[in-house]
């Protein structure tokens, strides 16, 4: 992810939430929206509609939601929850977030576990499989663009990408050796062109 | 499957998880691979068809992917038996996913907001993008292979590529395309 653009100090967001339960149902309607991955419902609702952040604000909020451990979109509603109500805010965005999902997510699969014996029932799974593959490859590669900025330059990043690529799908390293293998040197080499830049 | 679990099984199972939880950068499906090795591989608690229906239906569902992360809590549980189990394992490995990543994030997330012209941050930022974009093709690899056996695996890895390009190069709504994947598999033809 290439730096994010610092936020103009003057320019602020046109709005916030009014309230705590205001916080639970955006987030909640946010969440049920998204099929097959909540990020571009969130730009839409929350930057263009609601208005709760900036542009800016939300490009910079991203970096930090996507480099952050855990789940992407669930790191921005802690985020934006804890700036406006602190800590209360962060929770009941979270809940938000996945409370109505979660539901819906096991009651399809109580449904699928009644018919899963059925050769159908089997082949539309596969099928949906397929295409979430797709799907999950599809943000991988929209996020392309942005390496295009990156100070390692792009060598440095094709080989890293290449590497990591190899190490986790085809040598099945665990995570964390990835991480640590391939992450630490680059964490260095990217230090180290800051210095030059 | 019949399985039976320990109070030590399950303290292992949320321990794993809680363990996976601040390396889920790039986002909890990040986390599919090392699940894999670990809830099918090497522990057995799960089957092939279990795993990558987990991830299927999460993808179907509307919310964030994080979900199923639940679904292969909920199925550990329904595999030792009843729904109580089911609920046990649902919570343990969302409570054990989200708590590390979660505190963290909150902290942390306002400590880089103040330093986010620190070197050190840019640095870690930078280093990171490649890794994460990786993960991701990756993730997408390995969950392809694994749902592809033998039959049909030409026809279901174009399905596959298609909906990559499709969602990379177009606007169109991805419900049309889990819609297209489900009844093509449906027919039998993926």
């Amino acid at each position: 992810m290439a730096v994010a653009p610092v936020a103009q100090d003057d320019e602020v967001a046109a709005a916030r939430p009014e309230s705590l339960s205001d916080l639970f149902w955006s987030f909640s309607l946010l969440a049920l929206q998204g099929f097959g991955g909540v990020l571009a419902v969130v730009q839409r609702e929350l930057v263009e509609k609601k208005r709760w952040l900036t542009l800016d604000e939300f490009v910079e909020d991203w970096a930090v939601a996507q480099i952050m451990p855990g789940p992407n979109v669930v790191n921005l509603s802690l985020m934006i929850g804890g700036r406006h109500f602190g800590i209360r805010g962060a929770l009941v965005a979270l809940a938000g977030m996945l409370t109505f999902p979660m539901v819906i997510v096991l009651l399809l699969a109580m449904l699928f576990a009644g018919i899963s014996d059925e050769p159908a029932a089997r082949g539309a799974l596969r099928g949906l499989g397929a295409v979430a593959a797709g799907l999950i490859a599809a943000t991988g590669l929209k996020m392309l663009p942005a390496l295009r900025k990156n100070t390692m330059g792009p060598t440095a990043c094709t080989i890293i990408a290449v590497l990591t690529f190899a190490a986790i799908a085809v040598a099945r390293v665990p995570l964390l050796g990835v991480l640590l293998g391939l992450g630490l040197p680059a964490c260095v080499w990217a230090w180290y062109r800051l210095g030059r830049a | 499957m019949n399985l039976v679990m320990t109070p030590s099984d399950w303290l292992a199972f949320f321990g794993h998880f809680l363990s996976l939880s601040l390396l889920a950068v790039g986002g909890a499906i990040a986390l599919a691979p090392d699940m894999h090795r670990y809830l099918v591989d090497e522990r057995l608690w799960l089957s092939d068809p279990e795993f990558s229906s987990s991830i299927a239906l999460a993808q179907a569902a509307p919310g964030p992917n994080v979900l199923f992360i639940a679904l292969l809590g909920w199925n550990v549980g329904l595999n030792t038996g009843g729904y109580g189990a089911a609920v046990l394992g649902m919570l343990l490995a969302m409570c054990g996913v989200l708590l590390p990543s979660t505190a963290l994030t909150y902290s942390a997330s306002r400590w880089a907001h103040r330093n986010r012209t620190h070197r050190a941050v840019r640095a870690f930022k930078l280093a990171m993008a490649p890794i994460v974009i990786a993960l991701l093709v990756a993730t997408a690899w390995l969950l392809a292979s694994a749902l592809y056996g033998k039959a049909h695996a030409g026809i279901s890895w174009l399905l596959t590529l298609a909906c990559t390009w499709i969602v990379w190069r177009t606007r169109i709504h991805m419900l049309w395309l889990l819609g297209a994947g489900a009844l093509l598999g449906a027919f039998g033809w993926v």
